[in-house]
């Protein structure tokens, strides 16, 4: 568990490291998502060990989002008059996102033959 | 009384009090949208966030106090990014198989996203730095924060439509989605990480452990997209 938590600190340290460095605008943790991930293909078997931790803590990937959102209800009050509109355009823009790539996903799969197994 | 007071101040100034409410929080919401059986309108994340945001107003608590206790649980965000290479890695095979059907669902999905939220939102009268921080917010907040700086919005606004965004997904993907009888779940969790990013991809780890790997998926390469296509789609249309 600890040994499997400092791994994943290890690849975010060098994400951060890189992204920082080379000015990327990629975030750190997704670029040390891409390393850990390129460490899995090449060495499978250290999934099994950590696979127990990461989904552990997926699991409750939403209480991750808590202290950023409470944060968000400070600052509703700087909507003011476009407040109704924002909410329409995120709601709407969300839902059509969904459908757009649903939709795509679906059709592309059919074309391809990639339907799932 | 004098106690209570001496006591409160004590924990007013400890990370302890605001760390443990956060779970506290979460904790009793994830037990509600448990028990009302994930009803879609019973977010665990929006339900935590009104109980601390009330809990936050009625000590009158600087968000500043309260996030010197929850900036440990916000600080696991990045270390849980990380750890998407496991699902990631698990579902390769599947992943292999539908490189095109991701490919277009994310130009389709990122499209989308940004064009039609300025859309609706320059439909009602939206106007300059508030309409541009509006384009990147279905990307993850980090990016979705630069690309806002980077084309003259206003950072903080769009750190905030980010997580509205985010939670606006989680609530309607599952309804629309089934109304739909889309039973394919790398589909329905790509869109839903195109789309709703981070708090999507909570989401959908919940509904489907292969829809949380494609959402998870989704959120990545939309960060990458949306960096790239709304400064674009921004000096072209606006």
């Amino acid at each position: 568990m600890i040994l499997n938590v400092t791994i994943l600190l290890l690849f975010q340290l060098a994400g951060e490291v890189m992204a920082r460095g080379l000015g990327l605008s990629v975030p750190g943790p997704v670029l040390g998502l891409a390393g850990l991930f390129a460490l899995l293909l090449a060495r499978p078997s250290l999934a099994t060990r950590m696979s127990k931790t990461a989904n552990g803590l997926l699991a409750h990937l939403s209480l991750l989002f808590v202290p950023a959102g409470v944060g968000v209800v400070g600052h509703l009050g700087t909507f003011g008059s476009d407040g109704p509109a924002l909410l329409a355009a995120l709601v709407g823009s969300t839902v059509l996102a969904i459908l757009a790539a649903v939709a795509a996903f679906l059709a592309v799969a059919r074309l391809t033959g990639a339907a799932d197994e | 009384m004098s106690d209570v007071t001496d006591l409160w101040s004590y924990l007013a100034r400890e990370p302890l009090l605001w760390l443990t409410a956060t779970l506290v929080a979460y904790v009793i919401a994830d037990a509600t949208a448990e028990k009302l059986k994930r009803h879609p309108l019973a977010n665990p994340v929006l339900m935590a966030v009104i109980l601390l945001a009330t809990l936050l107003a009625a000590t009158s608590t600087p968000y500043a106090t309260y996030f010197e206790g929850a900036q440990f649980v916000h600080f696991m965000l990045g270390p849980a990014t990380v750890a998407l290479a496991l699902p990631l890695h698990a579902n390769l095979k599947r992943i292999r198989a539908s490189l095109l059907p991701m490919l277009a669902a994310l130009f389709a999905g990122s499209l989308t996203a940004i064009l039609s939220a300025l859309g609706i939102a320059a439909a009602f009268g939206v106007r300059g730095e508030t309409l541009l921080s509006l384009a990147p917010k279905s990307a993850t907040a980090p990016v979705a924060i630069g690309v806002s700086e980077a084309i003259g919005g206003a950072p903080t606004l769009t750190a905030v439509l980010v997580i509205l965004t985010g939670i606006i997904g989680a609530i309607v993907a599952t309804p629309i989605l089934n109304a739909l009888k889309i039973t394919d779940w790398r589909a329905r969790g790509f869109a839903v990480g195109v789309a709703a990013h981070g708090i999507g991809t909570a989401h959908a780890f919940r509904v489907h452990p292969t829809a949380g790997a494609f959402s998870g998926i989704g959120m990545g390469l939309n960060a990458l997209l949306t960096a790239i296509l709304a400064p674009l789609v921004v000096a072209w249309l606006l």
